[in-house]
């Protein structure tokens, strides 16, 4: 399930006067404006700590790379924390952390996202050192920290796929679900070979194409004066070029004809089974609905995989299922690792047992309510952060993105609520079919 | 003058102007006066049986947290049933009151509540998050969850056949070995400290129910034990909720004379220890040694120690092995501070081919802490601390937490409002005596687990101290 993270207006929440039976509406108030150059730019005042999170989206992820660059959005995210023309190398992270903050990004299929968390007097630093990173990033330094990431990248890949038990199924799954050339059809983190191959050329003409103002969202939320940010915001960003407009990515829709099935072996104890389908995009029809289909899955321990494989007859070590959202077309992966001796064909057989029930019979009503409840929760626990990839700021973005409206809160979760036990059934009978999914096996023997 | 020559001197006079709005890059701008942090106040309550009440009010989103924490963890077990703390932990929402697991489940993901039971080594914890409208429903689940657990013979097997099947799974990932062996190594495997919380397969497999119903009676008493409440609450709404739920817990008998775990003698002479994990891709490293308990009086300077060290991004390790030489995804440092002394640890996962020269930067940079600390890096890693220490008090989470450790560790109610003053006020000086006593590095253990053909030969060279082998089988026993 996804972690929608949202938070309700300080004022409106404060003063719940809502009665008993009215419930608060999420919203999250914001001012948007847009600079001659094309930056959208969205402000959000929250004061509750002395803390300002800056937070932009570029559009384009590991889905833009071109064929033999794999991991190359991923390599440039790296390469964006290593200074920029005003920015000596090393300046970026030590003038961040002398001011007290925090800074990361991460990499996706479809945006690379970074975020400097710091005390709102600070703000105008984080401003700053974004602007001189989307404004001018290159210089003659560049062809060595390209390199120098490199490096670093590749050790990310040994310790978080490699060195990782089943960490294959990371490389794998994309590779059986997508046919070749398609954007997701290849892993975020990419292959060692593309990765050395990346040029300082392929750097500079990723950062004209795509890392332009136009291709960017930039969110400022906290502790700020919307005014006086505004400001700031005009001053430090209103000379970077405009550049190109970037075309949406497009790619035509995947269905799968049949089952393709996959065994890999892995230095594992355990066996582990992925099963994978083909499912509507992020906010399409049938997202939400997925989404809810997980928590009755395997959403704790009266969801159906997880009481009947790990609670009643302990076959199963753990299971997993999500619906993994993305633009052009999201994923739905079910995981499931077995206990000593038992065979993943007997864990498969339950699971399909399950998705038959699912499929022919609409879920009851308290369970149901019990998903939505979760839910629902959920989001009042999202409204509490303001920085980092789970707080307010991010979601301001990705809400923008996904649905062109930032303070998206409460119709997304009205998404959620609208979702009839019909409509559950539907959608698991409708995409999550036995005759054309991935079957993805991962069993003890030598590594590949 | 010909409209050209116009149409040029508009354009530059054009071009002027932007240039004088362009904003001045030479440098960073300038930062105003940090922010203070406003420490909430903690309303100090109690319920008639005793159990403390610790209040904070925050109203930003309709959320409670309630936390009971006993002030007894994994350091309380016995010897040879290392684990039993945690389990009986784990197993306190496995049947409680007249409901059995299923029911316990369903009844509070109705209610959206999130509830967790769990241990560190210092303290037991029952932690409720609810929505604020639902919490009346919620706690007096808490409450049987906490007071009147009934430990089912089923679900204690089922748990056990869970814990040793992730035991056993721990074999696959380097990551986890270390966990596992660091210690070990460091501590040694009687101490507690050297032994996961979890525990290994052999007391595991053999925990009784009685061995969990003698340790939940020895600790889980309200004489022991103390309640921490954030969110959407006020005294008055919730004291009255607390005490229906909590009020009725009685002592029984005397408290437990609970000692804290004695400190484990230092590490004596440096010595590798290389655990094979053949053909892994990297090799995971740990140094270090006994490091401080929690109440050591240079926690704030040690802070700021560790975070040049191995703290932060730009720490030194993670500069040298990660920013410098590529070695690594990422290198740190932590003194692991309990209510006895924790370990220190120096770590990071670098690629097996490079094993050699990685550990050789780390003991060049182990070395160098002692150095007199250059006073720009030390103001850097001061504000970072300094500065950054507000953002830890924002969520109603967050907030509990920090209630939590003054319970546990028995601080100040001012700790947090001095820690502040205590990092501005550290000196380079004073760091380099506390380097000096704190981090020896000829006297740590080097712990890897890689892939012993091909880094045995590069650590060898290294002349670090005696090479020891110990295999995957041994850390399980």
């Amino acid at each position: 399930m996804k972690r929608w993270l949202s938070l309700s207006a300080l004022l409106l929440l404060a003063s719940v006067s809502v009665g008993a039976q009215q419930r608060p509406t999420l919203s999250v108030p914001f001012t948007q404006f847009k600079l001659p150059n094309g930056l959208n730019v969205i402000l959000h005042r929250d004061t509750s700590v002395p803390v300002v999170s800056v937070n932009i989206w570029y559009h384009v992820g590991s889905g833009h790379e071109r064929p033999g660059r794999t991991g190359f959005a991923h390599l440039f995210e790296h390469v964006m924390f290593e200074g920029s023309m005003h920015v000596p190398e090393g300046s970026f992270d030590t003038w961040l952390e002398a001011a007290g903050g925090n800074n990361n990004g991460s990499t996706t299929n479809d945006r690379t996202n970074y975020y400097e968390d710091l005390p709102a007097n600070a703000l105008e630093l984080a401003l700053f050192l974004e602007s001189d990173r989307m404004g001018f990033l290159l210089d003659d330094k560049a062809p060595d920290k390209i390199n120098g990431q490199r490096d670093v990248v590749k050790n990310e890949k040994r310790q978080s796929v490699d060195n990782q038990p089943y960490g294959q199924a990371f490389i794998e799954l994309p590779a059986l679900l997508y046919p070749p050339g398609h954007p997701y059809s290849w892993s975020t983190i990419g292959s060692m070979e593309d990765l050395t191959a990346a040029s300082f050329e392929d750097v500079a003409r990723f950062f004209r194409t795509y890392y332009v103002p136009s291709n960017a969202s930039l969110v400022i939320a906290g502790d700020i004066d919307p005014a006086a940010t505004r400001t700031l915001v005009e001053k430090w960003f209103s000379d970077v070029p405009a550049g190109k407009p970037v075309p949406p990515l497009t790619a035509p829709t995947v269905v799968l004809d049949g089952v393709k099935k996959k065994t890999i072996t892995d230095r594992v104890q355990l066996p582990r089974l992925y099963m994978a389908w083909h499912t509507p995009a992020l906010m399409q029809p049938g997202d939400a609905e997925l989404d809810i289909v997980s928590n009755l899955l395997a959403g704790g321990k009266n969801s159906r995989l997880y009481k009947r494989l790990v609670y009643d007859l302990q076959i199963a070590q753990d299971v997993n299922a999500a619906q993994q959202s993305q633009a052009l077309g999201s994923n739905y992966v079910i995981i499931a690792t077995a206990r000593p001796g038992q065979a993943l064909d007997r864990i498969q057989a339950v699971i399909d047992e399950e998705l038959d029930r699912l499929r022919t019979t609409p879920p009851e009503a308290r369970e149901m309510q019990r998903a939505l409840n979760q839910i629902e929760a959920n989001f009042y626990r999202g409204m509490e952060r303001v920085g980092g990839f789970g707080g307010k700021a991010n979601q301001l973005n990705a809400y923008h993105k996904a649905a062109g409206d930032p303070d998206y809160f409460q119709e997304d979760l009205d998404r959620y609520r609208k979702v009839t036990a019909a409509d559950v059934k539907a959608m698991v009978e409708k995409y999550l079919g036995k005759d054309r999914r991935v079957e993805l096996s991962i069993v003890p023997g030598e590594k590949k | 003058m010909t409209r050209a020559l116009i149409a040029l001197m508009v354009a530059a006079a054009a071009a002027a102007v932007a240039a004088q709005d362009r904003p001045d890059r030479s440098k960073p701008p300038a930062i105003g006066p940090a922010p203070s942090l406003k420490m909430p106040a903690i309303q100090k309550q109690q319920l008639t049986n005793g159990l403390p009440v610790w209040i904070v009010e925050h109203h930003e989103v309709p959320l409670a947290q309630v936390n009971l924490i006993v002030r007894s963890g994994s350091a309380a077990d016995p010897i040879g049933k290392y684990g039993v703390g945690s389990l009986t932990a784990a197993m306190l929402d496995e049947g409680a009151g007249p409901r059995a697991a299923l029911e316990i489940a369903d009844a509070l993901e109705f209610l959206g509540a999130n509830l967790s039971t769990t241990s560190t080594f210092d303290a037991s914890a029952v932690r409720l998050s609810v929505p604020v409208s639902k919490l009346a429903d919620a706690l007096p689940i808490m409450a049987d969850v906490a007071l009147k657990p009934t430990f089912p013979a089923n679900e204690l097997d089922r748990l056990r056949q869970e814990r040793l099947t992730g035991l056993l799974q721990a074999r696959d990932n380097p990551a986890a070995l270390i966990q596992i062996a660091f210690p070990r190594i460091v501590f040694g495997p009687t101490h507690r400290y050297g032994t996961s919380a979890n525990g290994l397969p052999p007391a595991v497999e053999a925990f009784t129910l009685a061995d969990l119903q003698t340790f939940y009676r020895l600790h889980y008493r309200p004489d022991n034990a103390a309640l921490l409440v954030v969110g959407d609450v006020t005294p008055a709404s919730i004291m009255p909720m607390l005490e229906k739920s909590f009020g009725a817990w009685k002592a029984e008998g005397m408290a437990p004379l609970t000692a804290a775990v004695p400190t484990a003698p230092q590490f004596k002479s440096r010595q590798v220890y290389i655990v094979d994990k053949p053909d892994a891709p990297q090799s995971q490293v740990r140094i270090g040694w006994v490091g401080v308990p929690r109440s050591t009086a240079d926690y704030a300077p040690l802070e700021v120690l560790n975070t040049i060290l191995g703290g932060s991004f730009t720490s030194r390790l993670n500069q040298n092995l990660r920013e410098e030489h590529g070695y690594s995804y990422g290198a740190s440092s932590a003194f692991d501070m309990r209510l006895s002394a924790g370990p220190f640890l120096a770590s990071a996962g670098v690629q097996s081919d490079k094993t050699g020269p990685a550990i050789q930067e780390f003991f060049n940079e182990l070395n160098n802490i002692s150095k007199p600390i250059p006073e720009e890096e030390l103001k850097k890693a001061k504000n970072y601390v300094a500065l950054g220490f507000p953002g830890e008090f924002e969520t109603t989470g967050d907030l509990a937490r920090k209630l939590e450790d003054l319970v546990i560790y028995n601080l100040p109610e001012d700790s947090y409002a001095k820690f502040v003053g205590q990092v501005t006020s550290v000196t380079a000086s004073s760091l380099q005596a506390l380097a000096a006593r704190y981090i020896q590095p000829d006297r740590m253990a080097v712990v890897v687990v890689g892939d012993r053909r091909s880094i045995e030969g590069p650590i060898r060279q290294l002349n670090l101290g005696p090479i020891n082998f110990v295999t995957i089988d041994e850390l399980f026993r």
